[in-house]
């Protein structure tokens, strides 16, 4: 059982989250103490028939007075939106060195993939001091992912993706839980990080039972799902070819331009009539109850995985 | 000659008050008597919020043990969902504009009715109507979406009884925009000669304010409640992102309204408190005007803050620094309205009868609800607690410490106006007082494990979290003893309590200048005003050494 009384602060972001809770505590509690210590010191003094002086108001309680107050409430809490907001858009992006790691999400339990395609089921081993990006998908309502250690958390959202990241500084084993209610079991959709130093967690990932990355699983779909019949370049059929797509900007038939990103690309596998591609025919098939979230996923790693080739036409 | 003349008071007019004008069931049921409305409202939330109360009573049972050993989850989820939606739609937002605001708004501005009178009466039989849609929910097994009813969950997950309980709902909604619409007329079209909207007590201001967001929020309700029907029932690909639809969508409506509806529960509380508490302090209410723009700017910017619900949905980072920066803005209003009602204790003359205790227990609870909310506003620390037990603390500070109390306060403030009856004041004391102690027992631990990371809707919880689960089982028992007790005396000061006097506090207000209980059609003459509110001395002086008998007297001129 981890301390009733205390929250270990597990990450680098769990610093800078405590550090303003821990001001707007002192600013709040000051104004408690300010606003029931008047309460409390009129009721005593101002009680009815005690000798204390009444006549006319001084003139200070004026409406200057009012507008006073006004502007130091307004002034303090434009600072604190200022303070907390920075610290927020600080820790908006991933550093592109950070740990990859999908996350999928499902009634009731956490499924967790590494980039050597070690697999795990409400547990999650990330290393310290490293940061570690999560990208996640849920396969059937929201879910949330939360590890108050961390101080992070996010809704796992079906039909899109999210993503969190942290990084470790204490080694240990921290709750992982379920913060958006999903329904019958969601308080038992727990799980467990456990944080390890590096060459821990290099020794744990040799460990595990040997499964493809996930670029190489979506690479066995791309054919067994008939997407090569069509995508690859060798096909008949004039259909886009996929290497160098991500990231790039693409034209589409319709006269926008969307950039080629995760959900572009889930989208089309999913709903391609959607964003047809300029000069191409909307003759895609949808997947649409073929593939999980967990396929796509792959899928999507693995045309991320071209984009480092160059294009082959 | 009667108790009445022995006391002083003028003799009864020739006709019977309100209460006795008729005693068939149908002189009740078809009533479009204002005040005879709010009686029924009054019996019907007050069912109502014993049904939600029983609930959260077996919630908070349950929830002694980690693992549960009462309930199944599923029973579980539906109690705390049948919770949310009663307290929320079929208590909170009803609550003091349909039950005080009906009973007093006519009489304060000296109206001798509300302006539609068969659509307020309309109205109450259609929260009747929506109470049984809900009811039937419960009854024919449950709803397990929570109040807040997010999708894909509530439109194609949850097996249970979704549609009879959105349509509660619905039509409960429609209940509160035809009520809203009468306040807004009746505001506008039926003051009596000489009160102006700067002589306008803040109650009718509050409830004026809380009308206009009622009328402009509810439909975006309805609508998001009528898309989830659709998907759920028809099969209409709204929400399902699997067939092109987006499930955040829902959230963005559903807090469009849920946001305002925040302050539909909260402003007609500061409308009261505002009442209370000159009264007793026998001062002006210090900055009158400052009070009224701080309402009417919390009715506005209250719709633009939603999205501060949603910093971790995955909304974009601009649309939370935008919400974030205005949320922090909204706590400004909020905040002059607590320094401006502690700034009239000053040199006041108070005394501390049930009311005043309660309006006091509103300020503190709403002052540390209020406090709790620049935790939420700011971006990293809301991701961190959110969805835990800190909102949930957070929330029944603003909405239960806030307006139950104040519904409290009011509820002993005008009950000797609405029943005639004086109540036995060592008790309403003795209530106010458990109460405040048995709500922050309650609700402080929540804090607490909410920081520490428990997250809300849990049925089952890691066991380091009990110590707080137990502290707040504990304290809620001492809270539902505090909402019981007034059922008791209140109860029993109908038939044996004493005959309360026309102005039985000395307060300032037309509502105190009619008999108790008012007539049929509340004055028997047109009353003329020719001052401001809160008269209760000179301007520029503080709170005069009159006696509420000379205070009285001065007022019923």
């Amino acid at each position: 059982m981890n301390s009733p009384f205390r929250l270990p602060e597990a990450s680098t972001h769990a610093v800078t989250v405590d550090h303003i809770f821990y001001l707007l505590l002192l600013l709040s509690g000051a104004t408690a103490v300010l606003v029931f210590g008047l309460i409390l010191l009129f009721a005593v003094r101002y009680r009815r028939g005690s000798s204390a002086k009444r006549g006319p108001m001084p003139e200070i309680l004026s409406r200057e007075f009012e507008i006073g107050w006004t502007v130091a409430t307004l002034l303090t809490f434009a600072f604190l939106f200022w303070w907390a907001s920075s610290a927020d858009l600080g820790s908006l992006a991933a550093p592109p060195s950070a740990l990859e790691i999908h996350v999928v999400a499902k009634q009731w339990m956490w499924k967790t993939q590494h980039p050597s395609g070690a697999r795990e089921i409400n547990a999650l081993h990330v290393p310290l001091d490293r940061p570690v990006h999560l990208l996640m998908s849920s396969q059937d309502v929201i879910h949330s992912f939360f590890v108050p250690a961390f101080r992070v958390k996010k809704d796992v959202v079906p039909g899109r993706d999210t993503d969190i990241w942290f990084q470790a500084s204490k080694s240990g084993t921290f709750p992982l839980l379920c913060a958006e209610y999903c329904g019958t079991n969601h308080s038992m959709m727990r799980g467990k990080i456990v944080v390890m130093r590096q060459d821990d967690y290099a020794g744990w990932l040799v460990q595990q039972p040997e499964g493809d990355d996930l670029a190489h699983e979506g690479a066995k779909l791309f054919v067994s799902q008939g997407c090569s019949g069509c995508h690859a370049a060798s096909s008949n059929v004039h259909a886009p070819r996929l290497a160098g797509l991500y990231g790039r900007a693409v034209q589409l038939a319709d006269g926008r331009t969307v950039s080629a990103d995760e959900a572009y690309i889930r989208d089309s596998i999913l709903q391609p009539k959607r964003d047809v591609v300029a000069g191409y025919e909307p003759v895609m098939p949808s997947f649409k109850g073929l593939l999980d979230d967990g396929e796509i996923q792959s899928l999507t790693a693995y045309i991320r995985s071209l984009s480092k080739e160059q294009p082959d036409d | 000659m009667t108790d009445a003349l022995l006391a002083g008071e003028l003799p009864l007019p020739p006709h019977p008050d309100y209460l006795r004008d008729g005693s068939t069931v149908w002189s009740w049921l078809a009533t479009t008597d204002h005040k005879r409305i709010a009686i029924l409202y009054a019996v019907t939330i007050t069912v109502f919020f014993f049904l939600g109360g029983a609930a959260i009573t077996a919630v908070r049972l349950e929830l002694f043990e980690p693992n549960g050993w009462l309930l199944t989850s599923d029973t579980y989820n539906k109690l705390f969902s049948f919770h949310g939606i009663i307290m929320v739609w079929f208590f909170l937002v009803p609550s003091i504009p349909n039950t005080f605001g009906n009973f007093l708004l006519p009489l304060m501005i000296g109206a001798p009715d509300v302006a539609f009178p068969r659509l307020n009466l309309f109205s109450w039989y259609l929260t009747i109507a929506a109470g049984a849609f809900t009811v039937y929910a419960l009854v024919a097994g449950g709803v397990d979406t929570g109040w807040t009813f997010y999708t894909p969950y509530s439109s194609m997950f949850s097996n249970t009884h979704v549609f009879a309980a959105a349509a509660g709902v619905f039509v409960v909604g429609f209940a509160s925009i035809a009520t809203g619409v009468n306040f807004i007329a009746t505001t506008h079209m039926l003051r009596a000669p000489g009160m102006t909207w700067f002589r306008l007590p803040l109650f009718v201001w509050a409830v004026y304010a809380t009308s206009l967001i009622m009328v402009l929020a509810t439909p975006v309700l309805a609508i998001s409640l009528l898309l989830v029907i659709a998907e759920r029932v028809l099969g209409l690909p709204i929400f399902d992102p699997a067939r092109g639809g987006d499930p955040i969508l829902f959230q963005h409506l559903f807090w469009f309204y849920s946001h305002p509806a925040v302050y539909i529960m909260v402003l007609p509380a500061m409308g009261v408190v505002s009442e209370i508490i000159p009264c007793f302090a026998r001062r002006r209410i210090f900055g009158y005007d400052f009070m009224v723009y701080a309402m009417l700017a919390i009715a506005g910017i209250g719709f633009f803050v939603w999205g501060h619900h949603m910093f971790v949905s995955g909304q974009s980072a601009l649309a939370s620094l935008v919400f974030s920066f205005l949320s922090f803005i909204i706590a400004v209003p909020s905040a002059i309205k607590v320094f401006n009602w502690t700034a009239s204790l000053y040199r006041g003359q108070i005394s501390f009868e049930s009311p005043m205790l309660y309006a006091l227990g509103f300020v503190g609870l709403f002052t540390t609800g209020g406090l709790s909310g620049l935790f939420l506003a700011s971006i990293p620390v809301d991701i961190h607690v959110t969805d835990t037990y800190f909102v949930v603390a957070h929330f029944h500070y603003i909405m239960v410490g806030g307006s139950v109390s104040a519904f409290f306060a009011g509820l002993h403030f005008w009950w000797p106006k609405v029943t005639g009856k004086l109540y036995p004041e060592s008790w309403a004391k003795f209530a106010a007082i458990l109460m405040y102690a048995g709500f922050n027992m309650t609700f402080l631990p929540q804090f607490f494990a909410g920081y520490l990371g428990m997250p809300r809707r849990y049925h089952t919880y890691p066991a380091e979290f009990q110590i707080y689960n137990v502290m707040s089982s504990a304290g809620a028992a001492v809270l539902a003893v505090a909402y019981l007790l007034p059922l008791g005396y209140l109860g029993w000061s109908l038939f044996y309590g004493g005959k309360a006097a026309k102005n039985p506090w000395g307060a300032t207000g037309l509502e105190w200048t009619a008999t108790s209980p008012p007539p049929p059609k509340n004055f028997d003459r047109q009353p003329r005003v020719d001052r401001g509110p809160y008269d209760y001395h000179a301007q520029g002086m503080s709170a005069g050494t009159d006696p509420p008998e000379m205070q009285s007297a001065r007022d019923t001129r």
